[in-house]
């Protein structure tokens, strides 16, 4: 039989607790950034100016073609050597942010190219400028059609949140980590905290599922 | 296609014409869709198009409505250019801000009807009032409500498009822009897409338009009697110019060209 203690889970139980809500903050503040400045990576791509067009494009396919973990380190270790020297916090807001606003403005681009032509040349005709257009008309259609993906990397920024030990974010792998090396036992601490990211992710893919049906709803579709 | 033509800074006559079209020129890579066009609307004017597929009658709204940009000429609209604006005492392509401040006098319907899907069929007419003339939304909804009242879509007005019929979204959608008080208004073969009993509901509307507003109208169609009906004047294009045109009388009754006349009995033999 396994050499399972349960003293030990009790004893470990509020440091995974206080790690929890450090993970839950980690994927909730990345994903504040990664929703907004995604929004802003889909649209410069449809701005106006090419060269700024071009430079989002190309940037977004270089985080998209190269591994999380080696933006985290990169965002914390070689920043200093260019005088930037940033908390693992911010330097993991940053990386995980960033990261995932560029997966995020591919759903974005997808659900702005789902709205019909006919919908801006209904706005032109009524002479809304641009970003009346997009404020009123292309973003509120975009949306239904984006929710699949944002709740998707919803849980994917969730569940990548643990890249952050690497540099010292006080999540639950790091905490777990910790644990099983002041005790030199592991097999609770891990355990616990698979438990922990299960209990999250499912319920939060079934309510994301229940605000997409909401949402559409509420949008008319 | 660059041909330059010496344009007017503005169309003088009292009163000029609504719409001018001088020499206008519209191309598709290689395929030239609107042919060194000249065309005069006077204001209060019914004007139809009719035309076979693919002769340009659609290019023609979408240029006056600046949703593409013409090749060559310029379009006046109440005697003053809306494609190019003046500088340095010559007419230039309008910028944006230019276009904003012109397109205010025309207001388009179209084949599908582009109502915006998750709005009601009131917020959708009231859109444009509030977003784009900054209308206070209390009087914006009196005005809304007043013009769905005479398309006879007041009872559906908390409605969303997904749950009206064709006709009824057309309807809608010509109030909608109606809202925007257009000197000019351009209807794209709005009954094409229509089922065949809905299609007088909406003919209604345009003839009440018709007859109690001193409106523009530009209107491509495929429903002859329509056009005869109502039309001051009937243009009829061919390859991208205008063939034929005079009041619906002699486009109809007595046609003088022999693509008219083929035209006219290949439509009519199709009913
Ligand atoms: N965006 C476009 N790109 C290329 N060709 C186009 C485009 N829009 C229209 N055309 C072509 O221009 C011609 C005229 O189109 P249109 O004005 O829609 O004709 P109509 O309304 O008389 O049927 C057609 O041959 C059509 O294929
Ligand atoms: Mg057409």
């Amino acid at each position: 039989m396994f050499d399972w203690k349960w003293d030990f889970v009790w004893e470990i139980m509020p440091r995974l607790l206080v790690a929890t809500g450090n993970t839950l903050l980690a994927a909730g503040a990345g994903y504040a950034i990664a929703i907004v400045l995604g929004l802003v990576f889909a649209l410069a791509q449809r701005g106006p100016s090419r060269l700024l067009a071009f430079v989002v494009r190309e940037l977004v396919e270089f985080i998209r073609s190269t591994p999380l973990l080696l933006q985290v380190f990169f965002v914390f270790f070689v920043g200093p050597q260019f005088g930037i020297r940033l908390s693992p916090w911010t330097s993991g807001m940053i990386a995980i942010g960033l990261h995932y606003a560029c997966y995020l403005s591919e759903v974005y681009r997808g659900g702005i190219e789902s709205v019909p032509r006919g919908q801006w040349e209904a706005s032109t005709a009524l002479n809304m400028s641009t970003i009346q257009t997009y404020r009123r008309v292309i973003i509120p259609q975009a949306i239904p059609s984006s929710l699949t993906g944002m709740g998707n990397y919803l849980v994917g920024i969730f569940k990548d949140t643990p890249m952050l030990s690497v540099i010292g974010v006080a999540e639950l792998v790091h905490t777990a980590n910790a644990i099983g090396s002041e005790h030199y036992r592991f097999l609770e601490p891990l355990t616990l905290v698979g438990l922990i990211f299960l209990a999250i992710s499912l319920p939060a893919a079934g309510l994301i599922r229940l605000l997409e049906g909401y949402v559409r709803r509420k949008l008319g579709m | 296609m660059t041909q330059s033509f010496d344009h007017p800074l503005e169309i003088t006559g009292t009163p000029p014409p609504m719409v001018s079209f001088r020499n206008v020129c519209k191309a598709y890579g290689s395929l030239v869709v609107l042919d060194n066009l000249n065309l005069d609307i006077n204001a209060g004017e019914m004007v139809s198009i009719i035309g076979p597929s693919g002769s340009g009658k659609t290019t023609v709204l979408r240029m006056l409505m600046t949703l593409e940009q013409i090749n060559g000429g310029v379009i006046y609209v109440d005697g003053k250019p809306l494609t190019h604006m003046p500088k340095h005492g010559k007419l230039v392509p309008a910028n944006q801000r230019h276009l904003r401040q012109r397109r205010v006098d025309i207001g388009m319907c179209f084949q599908h009807f582009n109502l915006f899907p998750h709005m009601t069929a009131l917020e959708n007419c009231m859109e444009g009032p509030v977003q784009v003339l900054g209308m206070r939304k209390p009087e914006a909804r009196a005005r809304c409500e007043e013009l769905l009242e005479m398309v006879g879509m007041i009872d559906k007005k908390d409605q969303h498009p997904s749950r009206l019929s064709g006709g009824q979204q057309q309807r809608v959608a010509i109030a909608r822009a109606l809202a925007m008080r257009p000197k000019v208004m351009l209807f794209d073969e709005v009954t094409s897409a229509l089922d065949p009993e809905v299609i007088g509901e909406v003919t209604e509307v345009i003839r009440k338009l018709v007859s109690e507003h001193n409106l523009t109208m530009l209107m491509v169609t495929h429903q002859m009697g329509f056009a005869r009906d109502i039309s001051d004047r009937v243009c009829f294009f061919y390859g991208g110019k205008i063939e034929e045109q005079g009041p619906p009388s002699q486009i109809f009754g007595n046609p003088e060209r022999e693509r008219t006349q083929q035209f006219l009995s290949a439509v009519r033999e199709a009913i």
